[in-house]
């Protein structure tokens, strides 16, 4: 149900407002350890065409309703704090600029199959759980390395290093999970970010578990629940593309490839 | 299991029409695969049901095939010749992504990290897909009303 | 069995059913499509015994792919010990009642015992 409180936020804001637009932000609010209550609230922000829908969030947590409860941190899409919903699409509100939505209307909520703690912040605990469950460490013998033996570190080609480069930039930040359509309804499937890290481990030349992760991720609501509808590529900020890495991850357990 | 409540998009997950316009048509043929899936499965229980009525003798097959071969009956069969055809065509195109082919190389991505494996040539496959599966439904239309 | 095994049946019962399905449908077009469906005919496909085999091994391999499909998209909705026991089992039965009474109606026209 939307609460209309269309109030402006005014100038006060961190930057030199000059600007001739204004967008409509409608939050969802909800407390889920009060009540099961959900509402949207309006306000209208003033914004420039490099505001960030982070940046128009903090305008009106700054002046309008210090209460909105979002998550944030570095504000240049490397930590991952800021994934929730726009305009029914995931991403980081860090690196969604307003002019790039072609819409005075910006809707953000939270991100789908997370449970909400409040507001727009929500829980990973899933998300870490079924990170660790791959393993995401490098499994080998070599890894301790003692002085006097002559192993100084593990090394490898920039041919080795590019197999597997592109999913090491994982920041997770759930966007992929919010967005799978496997994670909407499988509670107990893993998820496109487990998979493509544990994709990221196995490519990996120095690492020697692919056995153990690969029998991990064999069973029910492993792997095989993906269905390649690519949608966690799809809204991925980092070009990690998680739909690639789970393809040929199962492309060992067709027999394909060693 | 986990209990948490309404954390889970469910069921809306997968038919809100909205999130196909903002996911790629690849979001689009998954659900098509799951409900073409479905009804060929149907079609299949009906067809094993339809075609032993030969063991009755000719007067219920006749009667059987009066019952079919309507102009209903026919729309019908196109509709399932459509959904074979996507069914396969998009079932083929899935198994060679699942062993690996068609979805690009891994690299160091870079600004705008467009995915690789969301690539023209998959689309392509499945446009084309859909268009066979169009044409085949004419093609059985022009047969069946002959 | 392991998950893996199943979806490698999975794949290789489509192929397979791609295959004989694209026969099945050509026996249909040696004749004209009404005349194909007539009593004497859809008969007499079942007494050569090559077709019978093809139509067996296409009830088979359907069923086997249809069944799993449906139990995968089942296992998706809902999640638990008991349930997903209920569903494989019962998506095997359910394959298993459909191969039977499929092969019934084969061995049954091509013997002759109509």
């Amino acid at each position: 149900m939307a609460s209309v409180s269309q109030k402006v936020s005014e100038e006060k804001s961190q930057t030199i407002v000059s600007s001739t637009k204004s967008v409509t932000l409608r939050i969802k609010r909800s407390n889920p350890k009060i009540n099961s209550e959900e509402k949207f609230d309006e306000f209208i922000v003033p914004v420039e065409s490099w505001t960030t829908v982070l940046d128009a969030l903090l305008d009106v947590k700054s002046h309008l309703d210090h209460s909105i409860g979002v998550r944030y941190s570095c504000r240049q899409a490397s930590c991952g704090s800021c994934g929730m919903k726009i305009n029914g699409k995931p991403a980081l509100a860090c690196f969604t600029k307003i002019s790039e939505l072609d819409s005075n209307n910006i809707t953000v909520e939270p991100m789908d199959n997370f449970p909400v703690v409040r507001d727009l912040a929500v829980n990973f605990t899933r998300l870490i759980s079924n990170h660790k469950k791959i393993m995401p460490y490098i499994v080998s013998n070599d890894s301790e390395v003692t002085p006097g033996d002559g192993v100084k570190e593990l090394l490898q080609t920039p041919a080795d290093v590019e197999k597997y480069i592109q999913f090491s930039s994982c920041i997770k930040c759930g966007l992929c999970n919010s967005a799978c359509p496997t994670m909407a309804m499988d509670t107990s499937f893993v998820g496109p970010q487990a998979l493509a890290q544990a994709y990221r481990y196995i490519a990996d030349p120095r690492d020697k578990g692919k056995k153990t992760r690969l029998k991990i991720i064999d069973e029910s609501h492993g792997i095989w629940r993906c269905h390649a509808a690519g949608s966690c590529s799809q809204v991925c900020p980092k070009g990690v593309d998680p739909a690639m890495g789970i393809q040929l991850l199962r492309s060992y357990l067709l027999g394909i490839r060693d | 299991m986990e209990k948490e409540p309404k954390s889970r998009e469910g069921i809306k997950g997968w038919i809100n029409p909205a999130k196909y316009g903002k996911f790629g048509i690849e979001r689009f043929a998954w659900i098509l695969m799951r409900i073409t899936g479905l009804g060929l499965l149907a079609y299949f229980i009906g067809h094993i049901y339809e075609t032993s009525n030969i063991l009755n003798g000719k007067e219920v097959w006749d009667e059987m095939l009066a019952m079919t071969q309507t102009t209903e009956g026919h729309i019908f069969l196109a509709l399932v010749i459509g959904m074979c055809v996507f069914h396969t065509g998009n079932g083929i195109r899935l198994m060679l992504v699942q062993m690996g082919y068609g979805i690009g190389k891994a690299q160091r991505p870079d600004y705008p990290y467009k995915p690789q494996s969301l690539n023209m040539k998959g689309k392509a496959c499945i446009y084309a897909t859909i268009g066979i599966a169009a044409l085949a439904m004419w093609y059985g239309i022009t047969v069946m009303f002959g | 069995m392991k998950e893996s095994v199943i979806m490698k049946i999975h794949y290789g019962t489509a192929l397979g059913a791609v295959f004989l399905t694209v026969i099945h449908i050509l026996m249909r077009m040696t004749q004209d499509f009404h005349q194909s469906l007539e009593y004497e005919n859809v008969l007499a496909n079942y007494e050569m015994i090559g077709y019978a085999i093809l139509l067996e091994l296409l009830l088979i391999l359907i069923s086997i792919h249809g069944f799993n499909g449906l139990r995968v998209i089942l296992l998706e909705v809902n999640q638990g010990q008991t349930y997903e026991k209920v569903v494989s089992y019962g998506c095997v039965a359910a394959m298993a009642i459909l191969i039977a009474y499929g092969t019934r109606t084969i061995l049954m026209a091509s013997l002759g015992m109509v």
